[in-house]
C-alpha cells in the first residue's frame, strides 16, 4: 500500500518535491547567453576610449537597451542557478546552505534589481 | 538524511569533490575553472551595476567609474572578469555539446579542454589589447 496522495504519484516528482526543471532552466539560459553575451563583450571592446556621451548613447538605442536588460536579467537567472548548485555540492553543515543559499538569492535580485532600475533610468526616462 | 537516529554509527569519511586528492587531469581543471569562473562572473555582475548606475548618474558618477577601472588594480580585475566570461562562455558551449551528447570520448574531451583553455587566453587577451589601444590614443591620436 502506498501512502503517497493520487496527485503526488502522477507528479513523479517524489521527496525532492522538484524535477528536472532546475538542469533545464540553467540550460536554456546558457544558450541565450551566447549570443548576448557575445553581443555585449564586443559592444563593450568598441566602446573602450568613447566619451561618457557616446557609451551612454549607445545604451539609450531601443535596441542596446534592450538587449542589455535581456543580458542582466538571463545573466542573474542563471548565476542564481549556477551558484546554488555550487552551494548545494560543497556546503555540508545544513544551517550555514540554507543561509547561503538565501544569500544567493538576495545577491541576484538586489544586482539584477539595480542594474535594471539604472538601465530603465538611463533609457526610458 | 544521515542524522536519523534509528541508523547504525557510520564512519566519518570524507565527502566529495575530493579536490585535494587527485591529480588534476584537464577535464576535472576545465570543470572546477568552469565553476571558478562562474562564481567570479556572478561577483563580477557587481561591477556590471556599477557601471550602469554611473552612466545612469551623468558625467560627475562615470568620472569615478572609468577611473576606478584605468588603475592597475582595476586592470586586473577587468582582465580578470574578461577571461573568465571568455572561458565560461567558451567551456559552457563544451557543456552544452556533452548535454547533446557529442564529444564525451576521453581524447575527445582533453582536446577540447586544450583548446577551450587556449581559445579563451587569445581571445581576452586579443580584446582587451584592441581596449587598451583604443583608450590609448589608437582611435583619438
Amino acid at each position: 500500500m502506498s501512502l503517497e496522495t493520487p496527485l503526488h504519484r502522477v507528479q513523479g516528482l517524489g521527496s525532492a518535491h522538484s524535477g528536472v526543471g532546475h538542469f533545464w532552466r540553467e540550460r536554456v539560459t546558457a544558450a541565450a547567453l551566447i549570443p548576448l553575451s557575445g553581443w555585449l563583450v564586443v559592444s563593450v571592446a568598441l566602446l573602450a576610449g568613447k566619451t561618457e556621451a557616446e557609451v551612454a548613447g549607445f545604451f539609450q538605442h531601443p535596441w542596446n537597451a534592450l538587449l542589455m536588460g535581456l543580458f542582466v536579467i538571463v545573466s542573474c537567472v542563471h548565476m542564481m542557478l549556477g551558484v546554488q548548485v555550487v552551494i548545494d555540492d560543497y556546503v555540508h553543515h545544513s544551517g550555514q546552505r540554507i543561509l547561503l543559499l538565501l544569500l544567493n538569492r538576495a545577491f541576484t535580485w538586489i544586482v539584477g534589481g539595480l542594474s535594471l532600475v539604472a538601465l530603465l533610468r538611463l533609457a526610458v526616462v | 538524511m544521515a542524522d536519523n537516529p534509528q541508523s547504525p554509527p557510520v564512519r566519518e569519511r570524507p565527502l566529495s569533490p575530493h579536490l585535494s586528492v587527485y591529480k588534476w587531469p584537464i577535464t576535472m581543471a576545465t570543470s572546477i575553472t568552469h565553476r571558478a569562473t562562474g562564481i567570479a562572473l556572478s561577483l563580477g555582475m557587481i561591477v556590471v551595476a556599477w557601471a550602469l548606475i554611473a552612466l545612469a548618474s551623468g558625467p560627475e558618477m562615470y568620472q569615478p567609474f572609468t577611473a576606478a577601472i584605468a588603475n592597475p588594480i582595476g586592470l586586473i580585475v577587468l582582465f580578470g572578469f574578461l577571461w573568465s566570461l571568455v572561458f565560461h562562455f567558451l567551456n559552457g558551449i563544451r557543456h552544452l555539446a556533452w548535454d547533446l551528447g557529442y564529444g564525451f570520448a576521453v581524447p575527445t574531451a582533453n582536446r577540447s579542454g586544450v583548446l577551450v583553455i587556449a581559445l579563451s587566453v587569445l581571445i581576452s587577451a586579443g580584446l582587451f589589447a584592441y581596449g587598451w589601444w583604443a583608450v590609448h590614443g589608437g582611435l583619438r591620436a
